[in-house]
């Protein structure tokens, strides 16, 4: 497939949002379990999810470039009983509402809890939205894992696989920098996300690794004969009905080289995954720590633009096998 | 209920491309708006096209065939272009089984054509919306066209009759009759998409010649092997008299 910018820039910029959230909440969950020193609501927390707001934001700007009318894009909330893609339309204005909500929460310090679970677990109204949003997040990691695993055709694509990605990807770039915005502020729980985001980024590589290594054995069962119903094995296309190319050329065709395709894969390999491992390791033990943690999320964020790219090239689609050859 | 379908014998096209023009011309000068067109006098031609025709080429020289292959959407049965589509734009007609695109409803995201494997989708660069074969859904029910006239364009052009326009789901109609007798198939089966166009195989075509054809007996000159008539000034009268 063609890589298309503004989807690549639309599923990373939401996962850093994504992740940037669910970070932020499962610090709160633990200090709530007294299990971390507990943050402050308006410069932590509010100002965090403010970020990932705005990432969200970013996210869903780039995908009105993807549109041909997009003043008609509100139609595309229609068909959610049917469409992943209609569903991704609705839940992802509906999680930016939320982390909004949760900002909001903590901004005018709403956190006074309702009640007490177990005598131990003040539980306030911040809490509530973030779990809400929590829910929300994940669906829509699901909703646009879902947009390419549900589509049967595009092999490389059509596995749980793509889901566990985006969700892990995501996860871990909002991770880091979730790592790099505490180291920022000073607080002292930057190795809590720190380690979380290596956990994350290790596990994100073995994921990414399986799914190069399933979709470079995979074998299509279209063939040239089964597209064109002869039963030859010998077959040679000689027009394909336009000479200087088509639809079908542009939106299916990748039309890289394959040394361009080796390196953007060995980049984003060394982007995505150990070099900010090592950039959050050398961060860990103290020196610069606050520019590595940042280096490190802007070096992954790059590494993920370069996933996306590759992650679209790796689909190959049964249609290209009617456009092998101009003429 | 109905399924209208084309059928393309692949025995007698003969890729003459009647059919892809025809096809632009009545669609491009449609309600629906043109079918627009960039550089198409220029370098790098390019434009949006329901129907295209393309050639393969079966065998080792010389033992080759030549199959033309017109190419539209299949109006398939179990469309996996329709569901996905996020608008509702996308819809398969109950009537007819017609699967249309309403270009008011599309925004342009292009997730239909992902999912149809056949590429038989085209995205117009100009009015930012999705396309495909309509199957001249204005044309077939045209009650003011004389009824012989109520088929496709492509159908009506094409000077072979390799298109045939019917309900695959009548068993006698022409299409099915035609299917079943001579192998009709669809393409990509493996998909389940359930194609509902389908082509008729290439088959060998026998065609017994006998001594006197050769010989030509039923020749009106009395002799096979005459030369061309000589000029008029140096023909005998016995030249003028057995040319009748
Ligand atoms: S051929 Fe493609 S566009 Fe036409 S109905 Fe089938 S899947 Fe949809
Ligand atoms: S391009 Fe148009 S018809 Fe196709 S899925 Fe998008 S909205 Fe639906």
């Amino acid at each position: 497939m063609h890589p298309a910018f503004s989807v690549i820039f639309l599923s990373t910029l939401i996962g850093v949002g994504q992740g940037l959230f669910l970070a932020l909440y499962t610090g709160q969950i633990y200090a709530m379990m007294h299990l971390l020193p507990t943050q402050e609501s308006h410069s932590f927390y509010a100002v965090g999810s403010v970020l990932a707001f705005f990432f969200l934001a970013a996210g869903l700007f780039a995908s009105i470039f993807h549109l041909g009318r997009p003043m008609r894009g509100w139609r595309a909330m229609s068909q959610w009983r049917t469409s992943w893609l209609s569903r991704e339309v609705i839940i992802l204005p509906v999680t930016l509402c939320l982390v909004g909500a949760y900002a909001a929460c903590h901004y005018f310090s709403w956190t006074t809890p309702f009640f007490t679970l177990a005598e131990t677990y003040p539980i306030d109204p911040s809490l509530v939205v973030g779990a809400v949003a929590t829910i929300s997040t994940f669906a829509l990691f699901l909703c646009t894992g879902m947009v390419y695993a549900g589509l049967k055709f595009l092999q490389a694509w059509y596995t749980p696989l793509t889901i566990l990605n985006y969700v892990l990807l995501g996860g871990a770039s909002g991770f880091t920098l979730a790592a790099a915005f505490s180291a920022y502020l000073g607080t002292e729980i930057v190795s809590f996300y720190a380690l979380w985001a290596i956990l994350l980024t290790s596990i994100a590589f073995m994921i990414r690794l399986s799914s190069l290594i399933r979709n470079s054995q995979l074998k299509s069962p279209s063939t040239l004969q089964t597209a064109i119903g002869v039963r030859h094995s010998i077959i040679a296309q000689k027009t394909q009905g336009a000479m200087c190319g088509s639809f079908n050329t542009r939106e299916f065709f990748h039309h890289q080289s394959d040394e361009r395709l080796k390196t953007v894969k060995t980049l984003f390999l060394f982007l995505v995954f150990p070099t900010p491992i090592s950039l959050i390791i050398l961060a860990l033990s103290g020196i610069f720590s606050v520019n590595l943690l940042i280096s490190a999320f802007i070096i992954q964020y790059f590494g993920l633009i370069f996933e996306r790219w590759y992650f679209f090239t790796e689909a190959s689609h049964p249609q290209n096998l009617y456009y092998q050859t101009v003429g | 209920m109905k399924q209208l379908a084309l059928l393309i014998d692949l025995n007698v096209c003969v890729g003459c491309s009647a059919c892809v023009t025809s096809c632009k011309e009545w669609n491009t000068s449609g309600w629906a708006g043109p079918m627009s067109d960039f550089n198409p006098y220029d370098a790098n031609p390019t434009g949006t096209f329901f129907n295209r025709v393309q050639t393969f080429e079966v065998g080792t020289f010389p033992n080759t065939e030549t199959i033309h292959f017109p190419k539209s959407c299949l109006h398939c049965e179990d469309p996996p272009c329709v569901p996905v589509c996020p608008t509702g734009a996308s819809y398969k007609r109950e009537a007819d089984g017609i699967v249309l695109v309403d270009y008011d409803k599309c925004i342009g995201c292009k997730y239909c054509s992902w999912a149809c494997p056949y590429g038989a989708r085209e995205f117009d660069q100009y009015q930012k919306v999705m396309k495909k074969c309509t199957l001249c859904v204005d044309r077939i029910y045209d009650q003011t066209l004389p009824e012989t006239e109520r088929k496709p364009a492509c159908v009506l052009a094409c000077p072979t009759s390799a298109r045939l326009f019917g309900d695959v789901h009548d068993p006698d109609s022409d299409v099915s009759q035609l299917i079943r007798e001579r192998g009709g198939y669809q393409l990509m089966p493996e998909w389940g998409t359930h194609p509902s166009n389908h082509y008729l195989p290439r088959h060998k075509v026998h065609f017994t010649i006998h001594e006197d054809e050769l010989q030509r007996s039923d020749n009106p000159l009395k002799k096979e092997g005459v030369l061309p008539d000589l000029p008029k000034d140096q023909q005998t009268s016995e030249d003028i008299f057995t040319s009748w």
